[in-house]
């Protein structure tokens, strides 16, 4: 427990110095602010137009919101990387800290950047017509649903920054397998809309399942031309439970990866 | 701990990389309140060894302790012992140097008012107070480097560990480097110095281990690693044509053979008495006739070190 306590102690201390950097480089800027409101503008104009107008629109803003939030995890993969090229990790490691410090630091800085961006992108949304129509409850508990998506996603970019190890090379990795995750999922177009086996792939995403998921908490419309947000498959059926599951899952499988990966990838030059 | 026991400890250390061997069965202790400096050409291994001693690198084999802490089965011991300023400054650039030292006194457990007042204790030592405010991206190289040297000793360690801490200093710097090594040891540290300047280790270090590709080549005082590495040196230049006939004159006067080097137009060799030795040199080129450009005695360096112990191991094969 007190050992717990120091470590958390120490995140705090990293995440507070990761902060500052943030601001102090403009990345936040661009992570937090004007991402978000180029996603949700971009898609809900380009695509809502075509796609059927304001009850796309309100289909699209959760569906965006994901994607941001998974794409911000390329933050953690470039933060990580650089400290490892710059020597700061292997700094910190030589102080009497706990070996998940760092990694805990950065992981809740990420974190509170994602707070922003989540509010920045609930703006936009409001102002394009996305509304919340559920209860309050509810909502709070798609916004605890999406914190706890955008952390597991941070620890995914923690392993991937520890093994590549070059800014450079980061931020390309961070982002290249996003991508295709976040486009084969229910963000953009109906479940049914997508072919056979893509459907199936989308069903099982994990982001499919978190979109699906708070547009029930939120009381948001399927798709125009659908009446509801999938076929009758599990994953489907039980949005919620499986975007928990799977939350669960990634942190218990990539937080003990990360912190052995911590350990090895300083251990070299 | 018992007091005749060193601060630092390594018995048999080695590691290879990928069957490149960086260090060889290394040994060396460190006393409390001295200070050991370690010597070597680029690749020696020293940042390795260096490495190894902060539990950033584990020994392939062999033993090391940092006050009786073992650093790879009590790591977290050994790291509440020692500050550590690494050959490249790993400082964080985006914050100010206040910062910088705040965050490393919160890490290791200081409160926030503990901390400040540490931080602005070392900012004013080590003449950074003006730039305290400052990201340290606006920083020059030199200021850096110091910044990164306070964050070593944040926690008042009882042993220090400075991987060529005055490499990018301006000689100011360098001298208050030196001079602050010497009140860490008279407050009873132990330092552990790497460089490539014989003429730092001749100034602080206690003992003096010198690196070649791994190995401990020599090892001793700075006394005794000057005297084994040959005495003062003349070095005398002349034209191209001239060379031989100065090679031949400094033959008859030097101890040991002299050195040319064609390229550079100069020669070089070992003297055992400086006024008799220059004196009897300038009278016999006078005679000879032998026009010299430039003149000059030196002391050894650790280029002669060098040389020295690597023409003694090509002629007598590998021997440490
Ligand atoms: N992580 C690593 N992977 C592979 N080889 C390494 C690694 N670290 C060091 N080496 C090799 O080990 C040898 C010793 O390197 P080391 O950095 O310890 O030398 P050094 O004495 O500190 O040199 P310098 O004066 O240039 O800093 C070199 O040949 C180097 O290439
Ligand atoms: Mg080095």
């Amino acid at each position: 427990m007190k050992t717990l306590a120091k470590a958390v102690n120490e995140g705090y201390v990293i995440a507070w110095r990761n902060l500052l950097g943030v601001r102090r480089s403009m990345d936040w800027l661009f992570a937090a602010v004007v991402q978000p409101i180029m996603f949700v503008l971009l898609f809900g104009f380009i695509f809502g137009g075509a796609l059927g107008g304001g009850q796309y629109r309100e289909f699209l803003v959760p569906g965006i919101i994901v994607q941001a939030l998974a794409f911000n995890s390329a933050f953690t993969v470039v933060g990580l990387s650089t400290d490892l090229g710059k020597g700061v990790i292997d700094r910190l490691r030589t102080l009497p800290i706990s070996r998940v410090a760092v990694m805990v630091g950065r992981t809740l800085s990420d974190l509170a950047v994602t707070v922003v961006a989540l509010t920045v992108m609930s703006i936009c949304g409001l102002l394009i017509g996305w509304q919340i129509r559920g209860s309050f409850l509810d909502a709070i508990l798609a916004y605890l649903l999406l914190l706890m998506f955008a952390f597991a996603m941070c620890w995914i970019g923690a392993l991937i920054g520890l093994v590549v190890r070059s800014p450079e090379v980061a931020q390309s990795a961070g982002l290249i397998w996003l991508t295709p995750l976040t486009f084969i999922s229910s963000g953009f177009v109906p479940l049914d809309s997508l072919p056979g086996p893509l459907q199936f792939v989308a069903e099982w995403n994990p982001i499919t399942a978190v979109m699906n998921a708070i547009r029930s908490l939120w009381g948001n419309p399927p798709a125009p031309g659908t009446t509801t947000l999938g076929s009758e498959s599990w994953p489907v059926a039980h949005a919620l439970e499986y975007s928990l599951l799977s939350s669960i899952v990634i942190i218990a499988v990539f937080v003990p990866l990360s912190i052995r990966m911590y350990r090895r990838a300083t251990a070299r030059q | 701990m018992t007091a005749a026991e060193p601060a630092v400890d390594m018995a048999g250390v080695a590691k290879s990389f990928s069957g490149h061997r960086a260090l060889e069965h290394v040994d060396l202790s460190i006393p409390t309140g001295t200070v050991l400096g370690l010597l070597g050409p680029n690749g020696a291994g020293k940042t390795t060894l260096v490495r190894i001693l902060t539990t950033l690198l584990q020994p392939d084999a062999g033993h090391a302790s940092v006050l009786g802490h073992d650093v790879v089965t009590e790591s977290a011991q050994v790291r509440q012992h020692i500050g550590v300023s690494g050959q490249y400054a790993a400082v964080d650039v985006n914050l100010t140097g206040f910062e910088n030292l705040w965050m490393v006194g919160r890490l290791y457990g200081l409160g926030r008012s503990g901390a400040a007042a540490r931080a602005r204790e070392l900012l004013d030592q080590f003449r950074l107070s003006d730039v305290a405010e400052r990201a340290v991206k606006t920083y020059s190289g030199g200021m850096t480097r110091r910044l990164d040297l306070a964050g070593a000793l944040v926690a008042r360690p009882r042993v220090v560990v400075l991987d060529e801490p005055t490499t990018g200093l301006d000689p100011r710097s360098r001298m208050d480097t030196w001079s602050l090594v010497r009140d860490l040891v008279s407050d009873g540290a132990a330092v552990l110095l790497t460089t490539q300047y014989l003429e730092e280790a001749d100034q602080l270090a206690d003992s003096i281990v010198v690196l070649n590709q791994g190995r401990v080549v020599e090892r001793g005082t700075s006394d005794e690693l000057k005297s084994r590495a040959g005495q003062e040196c003349l070095e005398v230049s002349a034209d191209i044509e001239h060379l031989d006939d100065l090679k031949d004159a400094m033959t008859l006067i030097g101890d040991g053979r002299p050195v040319v080097e064609t390229h550079l137009c100069r020669a070089r060799v070992s003297v055992r008495d400086r006024r008799a030795d220059v004196s009897a040199l300038l009278k016999l080129l006078e005679e000879r006739d032998i026009p010299v450009l430039d003149l000059s005695l030196r002391r050894p360096t650790l280029d002669d070190v060098f040389l020295e112990l690597t023409e003694s191991a090509q002629t007598e094969g590998p021997s440490a």
